[in-house]
């Protein structure tokens, strides 16, 4: 019997954090991309054990905290629609679009929303289904798209004809770059995604951090992992170094994973992309290329207009918190009318967005 | 991007007009619902909910408890809804500390479930209420179309004799008490899961579905003073030790290192992005009483399920959790939705 499996021995977590604190001298501030290695730092409380001159800030790597409205709003568009079975990923489906409705109240209103794990599984409902149209809205950074394309590929190869796909796709290197040419940006070193590499390799970021002389570290999910990213990051910047480093090598992710990148390029092209939050970032989303663009629901089904979207609330900063301008913390909706129960942006309403990881996460006054 | 952006919030005010799927999940949802709309319209007043209610009779104090089973599927690893509706209801009269008298078993079939699978439910049933010496002394059949129930649904009601003197609840809960699990968590929701194939995954795990009276009944012939306990449904842990410090008025604190958790279900819940804490199960209670007995208690417990253990005590005002690495964090109830994260 044990606990989970990542609640590391404490042992080498602390022999980090003593080398932490031993060896930085002044205020450094980090961003964390990933979503995931968010929720993980404030799970394990880590943000309370780094010494106090090292600042994190969370970044936007929450791939369904950053789909942009117009798309969700679509998605629900396809599943109000009588034919379709509209599958996306679990917690996709919890994200309201510009209005309050998402995709677990389209269901309870009779749309059939299906939750899947893998883009496969919706290629197994439209064959299970062929008086159906099946559409798959496939969002994720690079991680989810090799899966998604095998899925295009797979689609268009054996004639598939009631399975198309919602697109929403996001590259993290433009966001990085995006982040960095902010005019407040406080970010002086990144902790790249591990996942993302593995698919990636470490190519994208050698230009980023050469470009802008920082460090970026490529780092895992435990908090052993987190920590030997930050302890190198800060090396880094202590010695006025400004490199990619691999702090994650068991995930093989210095030369990442050819066949699945070959299989990104065969299926998509790289486009612009609206970031929720962030705006449209040049080259920072993917989009099918021909001859997988048949497989498009945006052609297939005709577009249906909506009305305005609704501005929202005014004193949520969830653009800020996501561009990782602010904390979570900061702003003054957190806690005071907005929680996962009732969130006002979407970094508050995924399980992985930065607001939701606080709330969880933090004592609360 | 020349400035930060005035960013277009989602607004969700609440989660609509309508009963979501999460609504019946044991969380905060499931919450909201009972308070925001069953309660006050059967004017019923706030007051601690319990399993069960207690009914003061000539003969003595009465338990009185009722469960609805919607399962899918019908027969899964470990249990099936037959044994899940007498057990459930069962258990949850012995969180009163009560021996179960007698249950009622209502059915609600769809057209087309195979007289095969009914025969056999209910004799599962009939075993279970056997098992826990209890019988069903009354019910009530119904059909409705296909489509229209998830092959068939079942109702239990029972009642119990309460030990004279005995009232355990949330009330007799004290600053300093222990806290203790009668076993590993999350075994029945990860068996549930996996036994839908939706996700695909498979687990050497069963579920937990166990009667508890027996448990308790031991407990209480130790002369042990109970002031708390609460089965584990759905919601898990983290569902019950809220509804049990809410209705205290006070906090705890949870040493999540100690938490028995199968490494199956550690490593399930790691992989859907699932927390252990929430998950459901069907033959566990947490207990609270005094921190003097509680190595009584746990020896006890240990002989019934030897990953029984003593995982935290009352103090404060906040339900905490202290992380492996010691720093402690809210030990928040899921929202009542399992729903799979993306990456």
């Amino acid at each position: 019997m044990s606990t989970c499996p990542s609640s590391s021995a404490s042992a080498p977590v602390h022999h980090l954090l003593d080398a932490l604190h031993n060896e930085i001298s002044r205020s450094w501030t980090l961003m964390e991309v990933c979503g995931g290695q968010t929720h993980a730092i404030l799970r394990h409380g880590l943000d309370q054990l780094i010494p106090r001159q090292l600042e994190l800030i969370h970044g936007p790597g929450c791939p369904v905290c950053v789909t942009a409205a117009e798309t969700i709003d679509r998605a629900l568009q396809l599943a109000s629609l009588p034919e379709v079975i509209l599958c996306s990923y679990g917690d996709m489906l919890r994200v309201p679009g510009s209005g309050p409705d998402h995709l677990l109240q389209a269901r309870a209103a009779g749309a059939d929303v299906r939750l899947v794990t893998a883009p496969l599984d919706a290629l197994a409902l439209a064959r299970a289904h062929p008086e159906r149209q099946v559409v798959f809205f496939a969002v994720g950074f690079e991680t989810t798209a090799p899966a998604t394309a095998l899925l295009a590929h797979q689609a268009l190869s054996s004639g598939t004809q009631n399975l198309s796909l919602l697109v929403a796709h996001v590259r993290v290197p433009p966001a990085m770059e995006a982040i960095l040419a902010a005019p407040h940006c406080r970010v002086q070193g990144f902790l790249a995604a591990g996942h993302v590499c593995t698919v990636m390799g470490r190519q994208e970021y050698e230009p980023i951090a050469a470009r802008h002389r920082l460090p970026i570290v490529i780092t895992g999910f435990e908090p052993i992992d987190l920590l030997e990213g930050m302890l190198r990051a800060v090396r880094q910047l202590e010695r006025g170094e400004g490199r990619v480093e691999d702090a994650y090598p068991r995930a093989g992710a210095g030369e990442g994973n050819a066949t699945a990148r070959a299989l990104i390029e065969q299926v998509f092209a790289i486009s612009d992309q609206h970031w929720r939050g962030l705006g449209v970032l040049p080259g920072s989303g993917l989009r099918l290329r021909r001859p997988y663009d048949a497989l498009d629901a945006e052609h297939r089904f005709p577009p249906v207009p909506r009305p305005d979207p609704d501005s929202g609330a005014k004193d949520c900063i969830s653009g800020q918190v996501l561009q990782g301008l602010a904390r979570p913390d900061a702003c003054p909706r957190f806690g005071r009318g907005c929680s996962p129960e009732r969130p006002l942006g979407a970094p508050m309403v995924s399980s992985e967005g930065a607001c939701a990881a606080y709330w969880r996460y933090r004592t609360r006054a | 991007m020349d400035t930060p952006l005035e960013f277009p919030c989602p607004i969700s005010p609440d989660d609509g007009p309508a009963v979501l799927l999460g609504h019946g999940g044991g969380g905060l949802l499931s919450q909201q619902l009972l308070e925001r709309v069953i309660l006050p319209a059967l004017g019923t007043g706030g007051g601690v909910l319990l399993d069960a209610a207690t009914l003061s009779s000539e003969a003595g104090q009465l338990a009185f408890s009722t469960d609805g089973h919607v399962v899918r599927p019908l027969e899964f690893p470990g249990g099936d809804i037959g044994a899940l509706a007498v057990i459930g209801t069962v258990n949850d009269l012995a969180m009163l500390g009560a021996t179960p008298l007698a249950l009622s078993l209502g059915l609600i079939l769809e057209e087309g479930l195979s007289l095969d699978t009914l025969g056999r439910l209910l004799r599962s049933a009939a075993a279970a209420a056997a098992r826990c010496g209890v019988a069903i002394v009354t019910g009530d059949t119904k059909v409705v179309e296909r489509g229209k129930a998830d092959g068939l649904f079942m109702t239990t009601a029972g009642i119990g004799r309460i030990p004279p003197g005995l009232a355990i609840g949330p009330a007799a809960i004290r600053s300093g008490d222990a806290i203790l699990v009668s076993g590993d968590l999350g075994r029945h929701g990860v068996a549930i899961l996996a036994a839908r194939q939706e996700l695909g995954f498979s687990t050497p795990l069963v579920s937990d579905l166990a009667p508890l009276h027996g448990s308790v009944q031991a407990l209480l012939d130790a002369g042990l003073e109970l002031h708390a306990l609460r089965d584990l449904t759905r919601g898990g842990l983290a569902a019950a030790l809220h509804e049990l410090c809410r209705g205290a008025g006070l906090g705890g604190l949870v040493h999540e290192p100690v938490v028995p958790i199968h490494p199956a279900v550690a490593a399930a819940c790691e992989l859907l992005g699932l927390d252990p804490l929430t998950m459901a199960n069907e033959g566990r209670f947490v207990l609270v009483l005094p921190a003097p007995q509680a190595p009584t208690a746990l020896e006890l417990l240990r002989q019934e399920n030897p990953s029984a253990a003593i995982i935290g005590r009352i103090e404060g005002q906040a339900l905490l959790l202290e992380t492996a690495l010691g720093v402690r964090r809210p030990l928040e109830p899921g929202r009542g939705e399992m729903l799979p994260r993306i990456c």
